[in-house]
């Protein structure tokens, strides 16, 4: 093979970033991880849940929670599934998430979405009034109560509920249970409309 | 075809007018009259426990069972069924090892989108979970390599799930699916006929791209000064290989193919740049590395075939037709996006094109590298054989439609490097997963699936020799393959990677034990031959295709060839490597 040495060859002056976006030396642009909460309909049989966290974790997307529960309607659950990943990440999940047979929809959420956690919060019983002034604060009830412990539910944002841990830390924490985002889109779309 | 295949394919056209199908009586039957209703010719397969009521449904129906001596090769041979055919092949296996053991191929067949539909036995439904004999979670084990694993739980829907499972193997992208079949389930009674094979409705298949989005794409290819057309298996397999010579022909646009993508294009052609990527052309991987606007169509810019992301085609705008929405920006962005069929969105292409592309000069240029980077290498006569004049001198001699399947390694480059493909689905290999010991029961698969034409297979020592059970197989149907083993007593690749990167430490790679192949051939009831010489390579080649039956010819190749041009992995394609020189440099 008689041709030039590689240095010796006619090439261009290009190049792509990481995510094979092609980079304008002018405004070089890169994608930086941002927060995206999918929501998704998927059929509401066994294993569904297992083949779509397989699936991301198979792609090696950072989940931040997955959650999943049963609809008005018997045959189809949701599934509320919150990524961190660069833009370019997010779309593949969506396109990834879309392939599944069992999968109805996935729809990205709008940044205006209402969001929910619920956590259960299991602290010492040994100041029961402080630990229901400390309830109050987040708008949280007492569930259960014994003389050794007190369990508070809470609902709201990722953040509230993290806030509200950490004031509890006062109480000795015994146990935390918390499930995860669930979300909806604000105002009358639905996610069979937006698809 | 086998004397048995065909005598019962002549039976199976005497029968059809005059009888009327039986009324199916259990789960087993549903799934077989499935089979049947879709138009399987073939299921390659193991007798098992827990599969044994279907293979006793399949005692009854016209569709030959092609025992398989390991599951493995019946998941190799349906794969190669499927390139070569288009349609489905189907393989059975057994529950817990039989179905572990089919999992190499459905993994092989869902990188490289080969339609494929597994059934295996499941020990009966009141048994699962408990670790019951020959019990294992099929369907979670191929989840991640299927497009869909069924559980079957009623035998009055086995069958239509078969069929749906056939469909969607079948449409849009292909790929491999799955039915676990529970025992009790195919034991089970129930009289309904399957329904006909059907997608399922969620899956959803997009059929040709939007206009407008077209009409751009066709206005930036017009206007480029450089443009390449990159095909990749995509174009084979959506039987688009007409409309891309009609487009590349009328606007005189060079084509490169990916290694799937062999045969799409003829190589013969002058607007043909062959493959690119790690072992690809040298003409092919500059075009790619200078080209100003590609047209890729089904592929998905596997790093084989990328190198380095940054320094891929660093110049062009991409122009990506795939009919996998979830391909499109996946490895490499697309600056115009096509979601559709390869062979609808190549004819909407073909119209939308204002005129042709200004590219003379380009075109003068890519005749300029093959020139200067011809796929090349020394034959003096007093060296050990070079496997490249194997594959070159048999491509001679062989007619444009002749098969060739491969192993996994050297041999394997060798073979997509200097045999002349021209024809579509005339190229069955391994390529994403990189699967050795693919070459001998896909070879089987192959030649049923085109019984008038001819099949050669090569492989490698090491890659033949983790299949060559299939051999067996092959006796047994007296099917006409031609096996070349490219034999330098190592896993050739491996070693070449070892002395490039790993300062020649070569660990576990050399093979000086291996059997000599022609006599094994022979212990198989095959005919074997044994190749040393240059000046016996016709004679033995002609007489291996002349034998009537599978034969083995034991090529006794050069131990120190190694695959050149190459691209080290991660690198960049414009400085591929022509010998161990340039390797250093780079």
């Amino acid at each position: 093979m008689p041709g030039p040495a590689p240095d010796e060859r006619m090439r261009p002056d290009g190049r792509r970033n990481t995510q094979g976006i092609r980079i304008d030396p002018e405004a070089e642009v890169t994608h930086e991880p941002r927060e995206a909460v999918l929501s998704a309909l998927v059929k509401h049989e066994p294993g569904v849940l297992s083949e779509v966290s397989s699936l991301f974790s198979r792609r090696q997307f950072n989940i931040e929670s997955l959650t999943v529960g049963p609809t008005h309607d018997d045959g189809v659950a949701r599934m509320t599934i919150v990524i961190e990943e660069p833009q370019p990440g997010i779309e593949q999940a969506k396109k990834q998430l879309r392939k599944l047979v069992p999968t109805i929809s996935v729809t990205e959420l709008d940044q205006q979405n209402t969001r929910r956690e619920l956590a259960l919060i299991k602290v010492s019983g040994e100041k029961p009034d402080d630990v229901n002034a400390v309830a109050d604060m987040y708008g949280g009830q007492a569930v259960d109560v014994t003389a050794e412990s007190v369990t508070v539910e809470l609902t709201g944002s990722k953040q509230k509920i993290d806030a509200a841990v950490g004031a509890f830390e006062q109480f000795d924490v015994q146990e935390v249970v918390r499930t995860g985002t669930a979300a909806l889109e604000r105002g009358a779309d639905t996610l069979e409309n937006d698809d | 075809m086998s004397e048995r295949a065909s005598v019962q394919a002549d039976e199976a056209d005497a029968d059809e007018d005059e009888e009327e199908q039986a009324p199916v009586t259990t789960g087993a039957q549903s799934v077989v009259r499935a089979l049947e209703n879709a138009g399987a010719e073939y299921v390659f397969g193991v007798q098992g426990g827990a599969i044994m009521p279907v293979y006793d449904a399949l005692y009854d129906s016209e569709i030959d069972h092609v025992t398989m001596a390991h599951e493995q090769g019946a998941s190799h041979a349906a794969d190669a069924f499927g390139i070569v055919s288009g349609e489905p092949g189907v393989c059975f296996a057994t529950s817990g090892p039989g179905a572990t053991n089919l999992v190499t191929g459905l993994a092989d067949a869902n990188m490289d989108s080969d339609p494929v539909i597994a059934l295996t036995g499941q020990v009966p439904t009141d048994f699962v979970g408990n670790d019951a004999f020959q019990e294992t979670d099929t369907v979670g084990i191929t989840q991640p390599v299927t497009k869909h694993s069924y559980f079957a739980d009623d035998a009055d829907t086995v069958g239509t799930e078969v069929g749906e499972a056939w469909a969607l193997a079948n449409e849009g992208r292909q790929g491999p699916t799955l039915v676990d079949l529970p025992k009790d389930i195919t034991k089970g009674e129930t009289e309904i006929e399957p329904a006909p094979p059907k997608k399922p409705d969620t899956y959803d298949v997009p059929e040709e791209a939007d206009d407008e989005d077209v009409q751009e794409a066709a206005d930036a290819l017009a206007a480029a000064q450089r443009p390449v057309v990159l095909a990749g298996g995509g174009v084979i397999k959506a039987d688009a290989a007409d409309a891309l010579r009609d487009f590349a022909f009328e606007y005189e646009i060079p084509v490169i193919t990916t290694m799937p993508g062999i045969g799409s294009f003829p190589e013969d052609h002058e607007l043909s740049l062959e493959w690119a990527g790690m072992h690809g052309t040298g003409y092919a991987n500059m075009a790619i590395t200078n080209t100003d606007c590609m047209l890729a169509i089904g592929t998905r810019f596997d790093d084989r075939l990328t190198g380095g992301i940054d320094s891929f085609a660093p110049d062009a705008d991409i122009v990506h037709v795939d009919i996998d929405p979830a391909e499109i920006s996946k490895n490499v962005h697309a600056d115009y996006p096509l979601i559709g069929d390869a062979r609808a969105t190549l004819r909407q292409l073909y119209d939308a094109m204002p005129s042709a592309p200004d590219a003379d000069e380009w075109r003068e240029q890519c005749q300029e590298w093959k020139a200067e980077y011809p796929m090349d290498y020394e034959t003096p006569d007093d060296e050990p054989l070079k496997p490249q004049y194997v594959v070159e001198r048999f491509s001679d001699l062989t007619p444009d439609d002749t098969i060739v399947c491969t192993g996994v390694g050297q041999h394997q480059m060798w073979a997509s490097q200097f045999w002349e493909f021209t024809e579509p689905r005339t190229w069955v290999s391994s390529h994403g997963l990189g699967t050795m010991g693919y070459g001998a029961p896909a070879a089987i698969g192959a030649k049923l699936a085109a019984p008038d034409q001819e099949v050669v297979c090569f492989d490698g020592d090491g890659s033949f020799l983790m299949t060559v059970q299939e051999l067996s197989v092959a006796v047994r149907e007296n099917l006409d393959i031609t096996y070349v083993v490219l034999n330098n007593e190592a896993v050739g690749m491996v070693r070449q990677w070892q002395d490039a990167f790993h300062e020649g430490r070569r660990m576990a790679s050399e093979y000086p034990w291996i059997p000599e192949f022609d006599k094994l051939a022979e212990a198989f009831g095959a005919r074997g031959f044994r190749l040393e010489e240059y000046d016996d390579v016709e004679e033995t080649i002609q007489a291996a295709r002349e034998y009537d039956g599978p034969s083995v010819v034991d090529a006794i190749i050069d131990p120190a060839e190694n695959v050149y041009p190459m691209v080290p992995s991660g690198g960049d394609n414009g400085l591929f490597a022509l010998n161990e020189r340039h390797l250093e440099q780079l």
